[in-house]
């Protein structure tokens, strides 16, 4: 397959030799099944000071692309073609020469920073770790120096940092000292893995300013990994799209978000939900037709949900929330993580008690019922989980999953059963043939159609739905959102649809309640909120949501830095002192061992 | 099952972006890719799979065989009880010596002292370490899968007495107390026996088990169960234990062998299995004294202990690298 490169007519981003270039990149791996091609044949660079994107779907191959540029791949993975690291090639250098060229010439910024970092050792001791490895700085130079790399990605107090451990840091901090230990040694190229997929919209936009000014002022380049379409058009010069292990196009950030030519991504920008574009793209959903006395599906009154530690004082998850979902309407609740939203789903459920306050479905309080009465209220209430991978029996076959709740209320017979399930496969888009299978048979999309069809087996007056589409891919997620505006049209359930994804909710949602540290900041009907939001914290967290068009993009970059102005706030950059010195790493020859060499070396 | 057809209502565009998500409804590998997989098409269920990974482990696969030869030899040639076996001699009677005693073709085993055949007399003490062997790892799995996954899912006071009832097990010296209880139970044949070291040697798994069960229970198929208004028995039946029985499976496959050597070790010791039952732990105690002069008194059932033992152990490590492949297949 040949790459659409339509590149060729824009301006050059950026000048130089590449500090990363793959030339005909295969990789296979061999599995119990056989061999399995995850790379065939990719040319691609990055030039000093450039951001290139590497966008695809999951298994499209893009993470184990840039696991090949540190040759850290799995035992069973061959590679073929070319890897240059600066003037380095990957594939010819021993144990000692690949060790060498991590964190000096290429570093990595992972998905996830509570598992990047080591918990058990000091945030300085990970530092210094990598500075002393490679012979930059020891001892109280080298602390210096990473109180400097601390100070640089903007973390207040870095000397007292150096002695905390990971776990005492918020997830963007970690993020941020994840990012210092990359630019540590000063590498000429940085691979960032979904450096924001785990983070917070707000938090994501301040790793990605920080980014942005790392290779402006350090002039490194940056081989960004990501599946969101936004992220691309907020960060990247050149774009380049992965479709199972081939690239099928490349071209600067406007040429492919917004002049694709090829069909997968015409397709892949088109299931791109729109922040700011309201219902419609994937299916209008139905009007609320409950009157105004009709009980509501589901009401909570000044709810409040504690969990009680061991040995520390009670935390207050939920604080005195209120909302009610009328029958056949939708309810958004957003919020970013820790604010309380999947504990209101659960409590919903009625999977945990409240302190104080009422949760009532369709009238009938949770709280003082027991044994058959709660079973049949839980029959009223249908559920879908976020992850596609755990929320489905792995020993049960398909058939058996959806039919559960029938058994469970001995509903009906072996024949009816069967019959139900049929109609539900059909109603959720998938074929009857799924019947037998096992989950783990099942792509992430159709496994959560298995899930929301188990939700709908008992035909719920309100299906609670936590994060349904966080865990798929782009065009999956649009699939899934399209049936789900057409079912819920079909079944008329009302639905508490929890996400973090403000264009999600601005799909489908008829109104929408913003959480923040368990309390409501916001409620009202979704375009006031989400397009006339009152409410300071609802700006920050619509201004932060990225979307996938470049110019639109720069401009919403920078109404939120006037934003962030206006309230008083920094904005996320790289500081780098007029008198930095970069490091020069000790070039581990064999010949300088005494460790000093790198201290004598100058500045840049 | 004619009516469920292979057919599609949605036709391919049920998931219109098929050639994007191809990878995903594959699913299988790291990495990934469209390539049509061998028995894609074909339905494989958990177990399944792990068959499959199993007689693909060489060395477990050879001592399934080897196991299941002993087995099959060691109940068929001297017979079980009443019905005779095939072969011709007893384990009761005496026979005139040869020589000394030395294996031959007419006594392939060897005799022993008193010119009983020796090659009858490990069959038998073969097919008692094994019932006992086989006795004790049900038992004690069926206890320490109870125990540990009522701990694992109730929490609460519930688990705090459980958890301490296992750890009283475990602190009391394993030998001491199997000799104490054995010595009496042993009056109740080789199954009381069994029944005792089953009681005193669950310890571990349903520690293992409360560990799984606890991970486990806070899967979100448990919770949609739950939210579904399943009963906490369902729960444990239909959604957790069968979600564990791969820990369940090898933990029970190695506390079989752990029983072998502990029976032989208690027979040995003379608290085990009495006369005029034996053991192979009985066999060797027996002869202790002749290892110097007649020494295959001694070497065979010591081979049999330690083949049964080896298979044992290799079948376990076989079906503990089928059920945990160390790839993670879920993954997408």
């Amino acid at each position: 397959m040949t790459t659409l490169d339509i590149s060729a007519s824009g301006p050059a981003t950026a000048t130089g030799d590449a500090v990363l270039a793959f030339e005909d990149l295969t990789v296979t791996f061999k599995t119990e099944f056989g061999d399995v091609h995850a790379v065939k044949g990719i040319d691609l660079e990055v030039r000093p000071g450039e951001v290139v994107a590497l966008v695809g779907e999951s298994g499209s191959g893009k993470s184990v692309t840039s696991m090949t540029a540190l040759g850290l791949l799995p035992r069973n993975a061959r590679v073929g073609g070319t890897i240059r690291v600066g003037d380095k090639e990957v594939g010819a250098l021993d144990g000692r020469g690949l060790r060498n060229m991590r964190g000096n010439d290429v570093a990595m910024v992972f998905q996830e920073p509570m598992t990047a970092l080591n918990p058990v050792l000091t945030i300085g001791d990970q530092l210094t770790e990598g500075l002393q490895l490679h012979g930059i700085a020891y001892g109280k130079q080298a602390t210096a120096r990473a109180a400097e790399l601390l100070a640089m990605v903007g973390i207040p107090e870095p000397e007292r940092r150096l002695k905390q451990y990971p776990h005492e840091l918020s997830g963007g901090q970690r993020q941020r000292v994840v990012i210092a230990m990359a630019i540590a040694c000063d590498p000429k190229v940085i691979i960032a893995d979904e450096p924001t997929t785990a983070l917070d919209v707000t938090v994501q936009a301040d790793i990605l300013d920080l980014l942005r000014s790392l290779k402006d002022k350090l002039n490194t380049g940056i081989l960004l990994i990501t599946h969101n379409m936004g992220v691309v058009a907020d960060m990247a010069d050149r774009v380049a799209v992965m479709l199972k292990g081939d690239l099928v196009e490349t071209g600067t950030a406007d040429q492919v978000l917004n002049h694709p030519r090829h069909d997968y991504t015409k397709r892949l920008l088109a299931a791109v939900p729109h922040l700011g574009s309201g219902p419609g793209q994937f299916g209008d959903v139905a009007p609320v037709e409950a009157a105004a006395e009709d009980l509501p599906a589901l009401d909570l009154n000044n709810l409040v949900i504690e969990y009680h530690r061991l040995g520390k004082p009670t935390f207050r998850a939920v604080d005195d929330v209120s909302l009610s979902v009328a029958q056949g309407e939708i309810v958004g609740l957003v919020g970013e993580s820790g604010s309380g939203k999947s504990t209101i789903a659960k409590c919903a459920l009625g999977l945990i008690p409240a302190a104080s306050g009422s949760v009532s479905i369709l009238g009938t309080g949770f709280g003082k019922l027991r044994g058959k009465e709660l079973k049949a209220l839980r029959k009223r209430i249908g559920v879908v989980f976020q992850d596609p991978a755990s929320s489905l029996n792995p020993r049960l076959p398909i058939g058996d999953v959806i039919a559960e709740p029938l058994v469970v209320h001995k509903e009906g017979d072996e024949r009816s059963r069967r019959r139900r399930v049929l109609e539900l496969l059909d109603a959720v888009e998938l074929p009857r043939s799924v019947y037998n299978r096992y989950p783990h048979e099942l792509s992430g999309g159709q496994r959560q159609r298995v899930s929301i069809a188990r939700a709908l087996t008992l035909d719920p007056e309100l299906l609670v739905a936590d994060e349904p589409t966080s865990a798929l891919d782009v065009s999956v997620q649009a699939n899934v959102l399209k049936m789900f505006t057409s079912l819920q049209e079909r079944y008329k359930f009302a639905c508490l649809f929890v996400s973090h994804d403000l264009a999600v909710i601005d799909l489908l949602a008829h109104r929408v309640v913003v959480l923040q540290n368990g309390r409501i900041v916001e409620q009202g009907p979704r375009e006031e909120v989400l397009h006339h939001p009152r409410e300071e914290y609802t700006q920050r967290l619509i201004a932060a949501a990225p979307v996938p068009e470049p110019l639109e993009q720069r401009r919403r970059r920078e109404a939120r830095h006037a934003l962030l102005n206006k309230l008083g706030e920094d904005i996320a950059e790289l500081h780098v002192d007029d008198d930095y010195e970069r490091p020069t790493p000790r070039q581990d020859e064999g010949g300088n061992s005494s460790g000093l060499g790198g201290l004598l070396g100058g500045g840049s | 099952m004619s009516d469920i057809r292979n057919s599609n209502p949605g036709g391919e565009d049920y998931e219109p972006q098929v050639t994007a998500s191809g990878v995903d409804a594959v699913g299988l590998a790291a990495g990934g890719s469209a390539d049509p997989l061998p028995g894609e098409d074909k339905s494989y269920s958990q177990g399944q799979l792990v068959a499959r990974r199993f007689f693909r482990h060489r060395a477990a696969l050879t001592s399934m065989i080897v196991l299941g030869i002993i087995i099959v030899v060691a109940f068929t040639s001297i017979g079980v009880g009443d019905i005779p076996g095939w072969w011709p001699k007893d384990y009761r009677l005496q026979y005139d010596k040869i020589g000394d005693g030395a294996p031959t073709w007419e006594y392939p085993f060897g005799q022993d002292t008193g010119g009983k055949d020796y090659f009858a007399l490990v069959m038998r003490g073969t097919q008692f370490s094994l019932i006992i062997a086989f006795a004790v790892g049900i038992i004690s799995t069926i206890v320490g899968t109870l125990i540990g996954a009522l701990a694992g899912f109730y929490r609460g006071w519930l688990e705090s007495i459980l958890m301490r009832v296992t750890d009283v097990f475990i602190v009391i010296p394993l030998l001491v107390i199997a000799a104490v209880l054995g010595k009496t139970a042993s009056s109740w044949g080789i199954l009381g026996l069994a029944l005792v070291l089953g009681l005193v040697t669950w310890t571990s798994l349903a520690r293992l088990v409360r560990g799984e069960v606890l991970s486990l229970r806070e899967r979100d198929f448990v919770l949609a169960a739950q939210a579904v208004g399943t009963g906490p028995w369902r729960i444990i039946t239909r959604h957790v234990l069968p979600n564990a029985v791969g820990v369940i499976i090898v933990s029970a496959t190695l506390s079989i062998s752990a029983a072998i050597l502990l029976e032989t070790s208690l027979s040995f010791l003379g608290f085990g299995v009495q006369a005029p039952d034996t053991s192979l732990g009985t066999l060797i105690s027996d002869y202790q004294a002749a290892f110097a002069t007649r020494p295959w008194l001694f070497w065979w059932p010591g081979l049999m202990i330690l083949t049964i033992a080896l298979c044992v152990n290799f079948i376990g490590d076989g079906l503990r690298d089928a059920f945990d492949p160390r790839q993670n297949r879920t993954k997408d």
